[in-house]
């Protein structure tokens, strides 16, 4: 008998052992789901990590309000399939409120208020840790991060004072009122979880696949025609045959022409790509460090 | 052939292969890490386009592989690494995780936790220099952490003309220094990471050399022997119970294994409370498996309903750990306050919580020379010393030196709630 996992199942064994971590040194955790890949992938091992009790933490979406429609769609029936708890937080709700204003302009997003209502999703629901589908190959301040990733009262990351994890050993000790951000699926690249996915055959939004769309180019990333996207004047709208390859608003989620219609193309389309996943997200690119910088204030 | 078959089949022989670097700001360690992304193809266009944009914008000559890994602002803006980074790169054969981490002895906390979970250690030494004071504390920590397979990089051979002379010197020199250390498999690579001379295409500049390329060489060393097979550890992480009509009697325990080969049918014995009992099954969702070995995360059912809960061990009848009180072992210190002797710290191991004290500091470990200093108690932040500790409840420990996961545990401040001590049990 040959005693040897294959990389895909090291990583699986790996993220489930950080679920249980999480479930046993946590009171409250909270799962954040986006509707994308990763956090699908998050759901599936969490299944996985409990079978055959029920995950024993609701998830939390926070609603932009610049959804895909098909995002939602897919949320809800997930939700339905799991019997999870779902708990939305809202962006319009706190616009409405008052609470937070609107970017203005020809490049708004609403991808930096988001922050603010998930660390009051976070307060109000008094959770302790808050899983995350984030992963070290997607973007260079991600690499950085660790497994149990420590936040202080005001949800803030400290990149340079960040706890040292070994071997097996997560220390999730905080005082009261902190909090701890969790990634069980660091380790894994994009083409690790669409080959997972495709093995375990888990089902996906149709949007990860290549579908007819309205479309038009600015900077050189194209953008799908929605109410929400102010367009410039000479921006034209076409119709073209186009995927996701992440899933986050449409205000700054660039598709990509793509013909990739099942798994497997897509396996094969991410395994030749010359470009990185978020490559076509315009909230990276605002400078050099949007990412840490985001991140310092409690972002994703 | 449908898709899941033809991923299955592509999956059976591409194992998960960590390795760490450490190297100083000077000796190419980023370099040779860009070289290793590079050459493999894993860097992206969009990668490569920004690391040239940067580059041109510092007045740089040429694309700066080095920024592809330093990713915080800090470390860009003093050409820097700080912090321990996770890079990541595929080859068919295998996937690789790199644990990329600076040098400086100011920064050996780092060093020692990216080599705690590394298969493979790289050691970089500049061609020019030699075997220097670095070298051999990189290689000491190396050999501490019980890393199973050091390669030894002697980098920038192209700025002593590729000579063979050097090289073996060099070799020679670190073997001497190494037969003092406890290092299972020893390998040079002479190379040129600026160039890429023998890290992923062989060079053309050092016919003399005929061992392997860096990259052949990771691709292909033996792994499947770094894990314990022998000595069944089962450390008890959370109890699956969930009260279903369906499953109204189930009682999962549930954790990743240890250690050794646990069986369908198995005697085993439960820590501390040492009621026996048999596994009935070893559980996943997609059904029950015959058997469980280290990585795997799974769930085991036993015979009889016995009190078990997390911070338990489940352990062969005949193969125990230790279960004491009593731990000795080398300590890493990674606080900002010194190491206290008679302070109290709450002590992570496996999955026990619990809570001890330092009891007696033996000596202070030279990091640079290996000399035990037995005078100095003070153990400040990145020193290395011998210490006894007692717990406060019974932990069940083995050498780490026979196994990484039940021979290490954390220290944490019980005021900060920071991990300040990482220990290797004697």
């Amino acid at each position: 008998m040959n005693y040897q996992l294959n990389h895909l199942r090291e990583l699986e064994s790996e993220s489930i052992f950080i679920l249980r971590e999480v479930a046993a040194q946590f009171e409250n955790p909270v799962l954040m789901f986006s509707g994308g890949k990763d956090s699908i992938l998050m759901v599936h091992l969490a299944k996985k990590a409990f079978f055959p009790g029920k995950i024993p933490f609701p998830l939390l979406h926070i609603d932009t309000g610049h959804n895909f429609p098909e995002t939602i769609e897919y949320r809800d029936s997930l939700v339905e399939e799991t019997g999870a708890r779902l708990i939305v937080g809202s962006v319009q709700d706190s616009i409405d409120e008052g609470v937070q204003v609107e970017e203005q302009g020809i490049n708004a997003s609403r991808n930096g208020l988001q922050t603010n209502v998930l660390l009051a999703s976070l307060e109000k629901g008094k959770f302790d840790a808050a899983l995350g589908g984030a992963r070290r190959d997607e973007e260079k301040a991600r690499a950085k991060e660790r497994f149990f990733s420590h936040r202080d009262e005001f949800g803030q990351w400290d990149p340079k004072n960040q706890r040292p994890e070994l071997w097996n050993l997560f220390n999730g000790k905080k005082r009261f009122g902190e909090h701890f951000r969790i990634f069980p699926i660091s380790n894994w690249t994009e083409l690790d979880v669409w080959q997972y996915l495709a093995l375990e055959e888990v089902r996906l939004p149709n949007l990860y696949f290549a579908h007819k769309r309205k479309v038009f180019e600015r900077d050189g990333t194209l953008l799908a025609d929605c109410d929400y996207i102010e367009k410039r004047p000479g921006e034209v709208v076409k119709e073209m045959t186009v995927r996701c390859r992440t899933i986050g608003d449409m205000t700054c989620t660039g598709v990509w022409l793509s013909k990739a219609e099942t798994i497997g193309d897509i396996i094969e389309e991410v395994a030749t790509t010359r470009m990185t996943e978020r490559g076509g997200r315009t909230d990276d690119k605002r400078s050099e460090t949007s990412m840490e910088d985001r991140k310092k204030l409690g972002y994703f | 052939m449908s898709l899941t078959d033809e991923i299955k089949k592509e999956l059976d022989n591409t194992e998960l292969l960590r390795f760490t670097t450490a190297g100083s700001v000077d000796d190419g360690k980023s370099t040779l890490i860009g070289r290793l992304l590079y050459d493999s193809k894993s860097i992206y266009q969009d990668q490569y386009e920004a690391m040239e944009a940067s580059s041109l914008r510092r007045g740089e000559e040429g694309v700066n592989l080095a920024l592809l890994t330093d990713g915080l602002k800090a470390e860009r803006e003093q050409g820097i690494t700080i912090d321990v980074a996770y890079r990541y790169f595929s080859t068919p054969k295998r996937k690789f995780i790199i644990a990329d981490t600076p040098g400086h002895i100011q920064y050996t906390r780092n060093m020692v936790t990216g080599a705690s979970t590394a298969n493979v250690a790289l050691v970089l030494i500049d061609a020019r220099h030699g075997v220097v004071e670095q070298t051999k504390r990189h290689a000491i920590i190396a050999s501490l952490l019980q890393i199973p397979h050091l390669v030894v990089c002697i980098n920038k051979m192209d700025l002593v003309d590729f000579r063979e002379e050097d090289y073996l010197k060099i070799k020679e020199d670190f073997e001497k220094f190494a037969s003092r250390l406890e290092v299972k498999d020893l390998h040079f690579v002479p190379m040129s990471a600026l160039l890429g001379d023998n890290v992923v295409d062989r060079s053309e500049n050092m016919d003399w050399y005929e061992g392997s390329t860096l990259l052949y060489y990771l691709e292909n060393v033996h792994i499947g022997s770094d894990h314990n097979f022998i000595d069944c550890r089962f450390p008890v992480q959370y109890v699956i119970r969930p009260n279903t009509d369906e499953y109204h009697d189930y009682r999962g325990y549930a954790g990743r294994i240890a250690g050794g080969v646990f069986k369908k049918g198995d005697e085993v014995m439960m820590l501390p409370s040492g009621f026996t009992s048999k596994i009935k099954a070893i559980d996943t969702i997609e059904g029950e498996i015959e058997e469980a070995f280290p990585p795997m995360s799974v769930t085991l059912l036993l015979e009889d309903d016995v009190d078990v809960s997390r911070g338990d061990m489940i352990v062969r009848v005949n193969n125990k750990p230790n279960n004491t009180q009593d731990v000795e072992a080398m300590i890493c210190w990674f606080g900002e306050t010194p190491l206290q002797e008679k302070g109290k710290y709450a002590l992570l191991h496996t999955t026990q919580d619990t809570r001890c004290m330092v009891k007696e500091v033996r000596y202070k470990l030279d990091i640079n020379t290996l000399h035990r200093n037995l005078e100095e108690k003070t153990i400040k932040m990145n020193d290395i010393a011998r210490v006894v500790i007692r717990t406060t409840k019974p932990v069940f420990i083995d050498e780490y030196r026979q196994n990484r996961i039940t021979g290490s545990v954390i220290l944490v401040d019980e005021a900060t709630n920071n991990t300040v001590g990482a220990g290797m049990i004697i």
